[in-house]
């Protein structure tokens, strides 16, 4: 259920962590101790961070579901509101409202392997999945984790794919376009990962988030391997003002991204998939 | 083509003013169409205005003009720039506002959305269907849009069925009028020498009892048929029939679009005077006071460059994408959104579009089935 739908609620940074030069994860609570603790959410759902004086922007929730507070966003520096974001400091307050739309179906998964492919940033909505998977391990099959970044020093979190490639069978590939002398991992695209991705695609699901071109070109290698297009789940972003489907910005044909998604199924939406001008 | 019910009165012109005294009593403001800066605009009445008489407007692609004729009605003439949305959802408004404590606490307060009654006289048919889609779209779904609700719940609508459509309407093709079905309290057919009166809510009926009118004579029902009827044959414009939905989406690279662009001046005064269109920017509106600031919501438009702004990226960087865009939602997409078109008809797009685009010509190019 989501809270404080058409006005924020106030919350408190208690811990802002710099994972990169322009990307800072901000832990929060709500100030209303009763409304912190019905927060609840799915992993891959979002919350809509107010800037004091400034705005509102859409920002996916990166910890725990589990453990919903405080809260972790992490957010990279882009534009005009998540610049004021990641320079706040412990004890400053900000609103929130969520959260909103539809995440991932990680019971759905169940039983089944599970893919995650992230490129960039796009990890930070799937977090909540591994942390989800991780924890219910015996529930899941194989665990292959794949993530591309510009360039090594865009990695965060390293000591957590460390760990997770530390799990029973679980997989962690890892690629940069450009790597500095200690990257370790694959230089090229992501998609150059699937050369090595113990895949089974028969009974697997499929987990996307990242830049759309990136999305596309590795939608195309799951299918070209055999995996349905109803078991390959992708979280989009529009521009989102309301989080409602009310305001209209992040219509993708018939579908309101911030209500019907941001997580969709590829067989849903792969009419208008990659099409410019949607 | 609905015949009045029986239980229509007449109400004398000369006794209109009566209807409007009674909704004063009712605790109605009472709203009416008045020509300003050369349109007709909804405005609030004073005690003792009249409605304007003898207005006759033309219309026609990029044209929009008032004349004045000795005519004694006061509704023959088909639109303005606005339907009813100014009156639901307005072209501005806050949503919230917060207080910066001292400790630096934020403190939220959601607007007050409470709205005093006004009854909007002379509204039309394609209006009314205008206002069942948004009412769909602010308070069909699980998230009831507050302010819309209490501005929707504090009209009392009086309609007319609209004898002088201009040559822009289209309301027939889409099945929204010219004569209203529903969603009035109250409805007007004119006549020279005053009006047919029916109620169609218990509001409405209600009000109508506290008049003192007799029944309308057997050839006043005959002339508001034949005028009715005459407003339906001769409107000219149509869209294709049907849900477009389809035959738009299998037609996204269609030339057309670029062909349109090179038209389009991506102004979007064609989504400013739709009575469908609903999408809306929010942004904080600063104070003088650093500790204060508003959160308030405006009308946006998908012709704008920001409508689709994603950091860094714009989704819809040319015109032909914002077109097609506009026409696949409105025409298209709307049906699988709500059931049906987002279209009613009105032909304001039409009118109000300062190079002329008429969306029936250029969406008939696109999927077939010209008029």
């Amino acid at each position: 259920m989501s809270l404080a739908l058409h006005g924020p609620a106030a919350a408190e940074i208690i811990a802002c962590k710099q994972e990169s030069a322009s990307i800072v994860s901000l832990t929060l609570r709500l100030s209303d101790r009763a409304l912190a603790d019905r927060f609840e959410f799915q992993p891959g759902q979002f919350n809509m961070l107010y800037l004091y004086g400034a705005g509102e922007i859409p920002v996916s929730i990166s910890s725990d579901p589990s453990s919903p507070d405080p809260l972790v966003h992490t957010i990279r520096d882009v534009g005009r509101i998540s610049h004021g974001l990641v320079r706040l400091r412990p004890g400053d307050r900000i609103g929130l409202r969520g959260p909103f739309g539809r995440g991932w179906p990680v019971e759905d998964a169940c039983r089944r392997d599970v893919i995650v492919i992230t490129g960039g940033l796009g990890c930070a909505p799937v977090i909540p999945v591994i942390d989800y998977v991780i924890q219910r391990r015996r529930d899941y099959g194989r665990l292959i984790i794949m993530q591309g970044v510009k360039h090594s020093d865009d990695l965060i979190w390293r000591a957590r794919y460390d760990a997770w490639a530390e799990q029973p069978d679980t997989q962690v590939l890892l690629a940069a376009d450009v790597g500095d002398r200690q990257w370790n991992g694959t230089v090229g695209p992501v998609t150059g990962l699937f050369k090595q991705a113990q895949l089974r695609t028969g009974n697997s699901m499929a987990f996307l988030c990242g830049p759309e071109p990136m999305i596309r070109a590795c939608v195309q290698q799951l299918l070209e391997k055999g995996l349905p297009p109803d078991r390959i789940w992708i979280s989009m972003e529009r521009n989102m003002q309301c989080a409602l489907g009310q305001c209209g910005h992040c219509q993708f044909g018939a579908r309101f991204v911030c209500r019907d998604g941001p997580v969709f199924c590829y067989a849903d939406i792969r009419h208008l998939f990659g099409r410019k001008g949607f | 083509m609905e015949a009045p019910r029986s239980a229509s009165r007449f109400l004398p012109r000369k006794a209109f003013d009566t209807l409007l005294s009674a909704l004063r009593d009712g605790g109605y403001d009472c709203a009416a169409p008045v020509v300003r800066d050369g349109a007709v605009v909804y405005t609030r009445l004073q005690a003792h205005d009249l409605l304007p008489s003898g207005i006759s407007i033309q219309q026609a692609p990029g044209h929009y003009r008032v004349e004045f004729t000795d005519s004694p009605r006061n509704f023959s003439w088909a639109n303005g720039p606005q339907a009813l949305k100014p009156f639901v959802f307005t072209a501005s408004e806050p949503l919230w506002s917060v207080r910066r404590d001292p400790d630096g606490e934020l403190r939220f307060t959601e607007a007050d959305t409470s709205q005093d009654p006004v009854a909007i006289i002379g509204v039309r048919s394609c209006d009314l269907a205008a206002l069942a889609l948004q009412d769909r779209h602010f308070l069909g779904g699980d998230c009831v849009d507050p302010h819309y609700q209490a501005r929707r719940a504090s009209l009392f609508l009086v309609a007319v069925n609209c004898s002088h459509p201009s040559d822009t309407c289209f309301c027939v093709s889409t099945g929204d009028g010219p004569t209203a079905s529903d969603g009035y309290d109250l409805l007007l057919d004119e006549l020279d020498d005053g009006f047919v009166i029916q109620a169609g809510s218990s509001a409405g009926q209600n009000l109508l009892e506290r008049l003192p009118l007799a029944s309308p004579t057997g050839k006043q029902l005959q002339d508001i048929t034949r005028q009715n009827l005459h407003a339906a044959e001769c409107q000219a414009r149509r869209l294709p029939p049907g849900n477009l939905e389809p035959a738009l989406f299998a037609n996204l690279d269609h030339p057309h679009w670029q062909t349109v662009a090179e038209r389009c001046l991506s102004c979007g005064n064609c989504t400013s005077v739709c009575p469908t269109c609903f999408c809306y920017r929010e942004l904080d509106r600063g104070s003088l006071d650093p500790d204060r600031s508003e959160h308030v919501r405006e009308w946006d438009s998908c012709f704008t460059q920001g409508h689709s702004y994603i950091h860094g990226v714009t989704i819809r960087a040319g015109t032909d994408l914002r077109y097609r865009q506009w026409l696949t939602h409105k025409l298209g997409s709307w049906h699988s959104q709500y059931g049906r078109s987002g279209c009613v008809g009105c032909g304001r797009c039409i009118s109000w579009c300062p190079v002329g685009i008429d969306l029936t010509e250029e969406v008939a190019m696109i999927v077939g089935g010209a008029s």
